[in-house]
């Protein structure tokens, strides 16, 4: 099948669906203690849009994400012990504690970065893009962004350019049904939000947010026709937000029932299932252990690992006139 | 030396640093195929393409927050914003995007990106196309902030701001535009960011101004030698970082200072000016600093009225001879 994972990637997209539910499942369990600073945007049965997308890519393409982006950044293959460490702001964290978990960034494996103003890394994907096109490059760049962030004015303004320059960006439009605490049809007059790339003459495609293979297909295809030099891709990629806003959310506004059916349908699951199918359950269930203990590996090493100490001016703070 | 207008200054230094650079571009509303409404970019889509001099739809916010990304991953974008009221528009990607990230992520990415705008008043433009808001760009750390008066400063700041790791916004004025002055020959001639001048010498008082304001300051310092009042002018020519050694160095000789600014007094950039020398300079000064800034009001339209905001060398002068009184 054309632009289909191949079984290897499976695999690895496999382990690290597992390594983020982990993270998140591990995480929830430090803030209930009150041992986590700030809040946590955990991104549980979304982990497929995140990792699968980005195994599509290449690693030199540039990748940004939201304040909920923990799937983005294990599928953009940084490390467990990093991202940890970032969040409980260490030395060894992946900015050594000055971004925590929504402003990580890692040039080396392209990640230019969480971002919690809501939309901004769309036009952030988009402008990277433009770079790419004007030094000639075969790169592409990838925003992965939720429901809350399509109803912001730059994103009409960043696609509506990407469109027009033909730029070699990827809209993963992350539909997980929820911007804050409200539902996206109370915030949008259309249910499908890929509708909207036909007013920036690109295609928009819906897929499956909770089935891996069908991320990771329709972003290969969206980068095969960027690289190209046909433009962007819009793909609405639906699933659901199964553990609120943050940890400072409350709930009391998802209900039961609502939601129900997505936990049948737990992207995890269903990856175990099709793996399954290809590699044995023993496989599955090997690859699952070691995505586990690698996360419990990366919190013994990262909670044991030095604060950073504060240096006004560091090499890379902004000047000061009082220097 | 070659006489020549500011707009053709800033063109100069463009056409220099794009030839000089590749990965140099510009984009804006109007610079391409019109050359841009105050034709500082004409002439450049002729010789560069498309590509490297981009017509762009009326899309400040997203503009702003593209160049700075553009500025991450290779390129030394050039972004023009037609005037500074539209400012408000791009600063989500100044405040919250430009100054952090070089920071946040520990030096992993330069931000070489330039904010060109135009501000000021005089022209009748109104409320929403004449203010000066350098004090709302001067307020986020880690963006630099130039203010030239003349064309000389214009071109050499403008190429290195374009050359320099960081944002840059860099402030003109529509009244500047058509000025005259010699211009230094030669593709490499740089005018440091970060270093005032002083453009009169005096030791009576010193005012401190930027942009149109330097001529305002001049034309005071003419007013106040017919009272036998020598004032010092320094035309700031980067209004973020300060060069609070230049400050220093005349508050010591002329124990007085004016600080002006064309923007509001509240919270303006005089007030952080003020502020800065009284904490600098308080053993130098023999009377309080005199601010000289916009009322706190909008501009008007009607030509009395807009003329009797807008600070001015009368307004300097009377400044002046209250801090000496």
């Amino acid at each position: 099948m054309i632009n289909a994972p191949s079984t290897d990637e499976l695999k690895d997209i496999h382990h690290k669906m597992v390594v983020t539910r982990e993270l998140e499942e591990v995480l929830g369990a430090y803030a209930k203690e009150g041992k986590t600073r700030g809040p946590i945007h955990r991104c549980d049965g979304q982990e497929a849009v995140g990792v699968a997308a980005c195994a599509a890519l290449r690693a030199d393409d540039y990748v940004c994400t939201t304040h909920r982006g923990h799937h983005v950044y294990v599928g953009k293959g940084l490390t467990t012990r990093g991202i940890v460490a970032e969040i409980f702001g260490r030395e060894t964290g992946y900015c050594k504690g000055r971004g925590g978990h929504m402003l990580l960034g890692d040039v080396k494996t392209g990640m230019l970065g969480g971002n919690a103003i809501v939309g901004a890394g769309i036009p952030a994907a988009t402008g990277m893009a433009l770079s790419m096109q004007i030094l000639k490059q075969d790169r592409v760049s990838m925003v992965v962004f939720g429901d809350g962030a399509a109803q912001t004015g730059i994103c009409h303004e960043a696609m509506n350019m990407a469109g027009l320059w033909k730029l070699p960006v990827i809209f993963v439009l992350e539909n997980n049904q929820y911007g804050l605490t409200v539902r996206q049809e109370v915030q949008s007059p259309v249910e499908d939000l890929s509708v909207r790339a036909a007013g920036y003459a690109m295609p928009g495609e819906i897929v499956d947010g909770n089935d891996a293979e069908a991320v990771y297909r329709a972003v290969a295809a969206a980068a095969e026709r960027a690289r190209r030099g046909d433009g962007p891709t819009l793909i609405e990629a639906k699933t659901y937000r199964v553990k609120g806003f943050s940890t400072s959310d409350m709930g009391g506004y998802q209900s039961e029932e609502e939601m129900a059916p997505w936990l049948e349908r737990d992207p995890i699951k269903l990856s175990a299932e099709k793996l399954s199918a290809l590699v044995g359950a023993d496989t599955v269930a090997a690859i699952e252990a070691a995505a586990r203990a690698e996360v419990a590996q990366a919190f013994e090493t990262a909670l044991s690992d030095p604060f950073p100490t504060f240096e006004i001016h560091a090499p890379s703070a902004a000047y000061s006139e009082t220097k | 030396m070659t006489v020549m207008r500011y707009a053709e200054a800033l063109n100069a230094a463009l056409r220099e640093e794009m030839q000089r650079d590749p990965s140099v571009f510009l984009f804006g509303e109007d610079i391409g195929r019109y050359g841009g409404v105050f034709k500082v970019s004409k002439g450049l889509r002729d010789e560069f393409g498309d590509a490297r001099v981009r017509d762009t739809p009326i899309s400040e916010q997203a503009l702003t927050a593209m160049a700075v990304t553009a500025a991450m991953s290779g390129t030394r974008p050039v972004l023009e914003i037609m005037y500074a009221d539209f400012l408000p528009l791009s600063l989500d990607a100044l405040v919250n995007q430009a100054s952090v990230f070089t920071y946040l992520w520990e030096g992993q990415v330069d931000i070489p990106f330039v904010l060109r705008t135009q501000g000021g008043g005089g022209v009748g433009t109104g409320a929403q196309h004449a203010k000066s808001l350098d004090a709302v760009v001067c307020h986020i750390p880690g963006i630099k902030v130039v203010a030239p008066a003349t064309p000389a400063d214009a071109k050499g700041l403008l190429k290195s701001a374009i050359r320099d790791r960081q944002p840059v916004v860099f402030l003109e004025h529509k009244l500047l535009y058509n000025t005259r002055g010699e211009v230094p020959d030669g593709d490499d001639v740089l005018v440091p960011i970060g270093k005032a001048k002083t453009v009169v010498e005096g030791k009576h008082v010193s005012i401190f101004a930027s942009s149109k304001m330097v001529i305002e300051a001049e034309n005071a310092a003419k007013l106040l030698a017919k009272d036998g009042i020598e004032a010092e002018v320094i035309d700031l020519r980067t209004l973020r970082p300060l060069d609070l050694d230049a400050i220093r160095r005349s508050i010591a000789k002329t124990n007085h200072a004016v600080v002006v600014n064309e923007g509001w007094t509240f919270c303006g950039y005089a007030s952080e000016l003020s502020a800065t020398i009284m904490e600098h300079c308080f053993d130098d000064l023999d009377a309080p600093v005199a601010r000289v800034a916009m009322p706190d009001m909008a501009i008007p339209y009607s030509e009395p009225l807009e003329m009797a905001v807008l600070p001015n060398a009368v307004k300097i002068a009377a400044a002046a001879k209250k801090a000496l009184a």
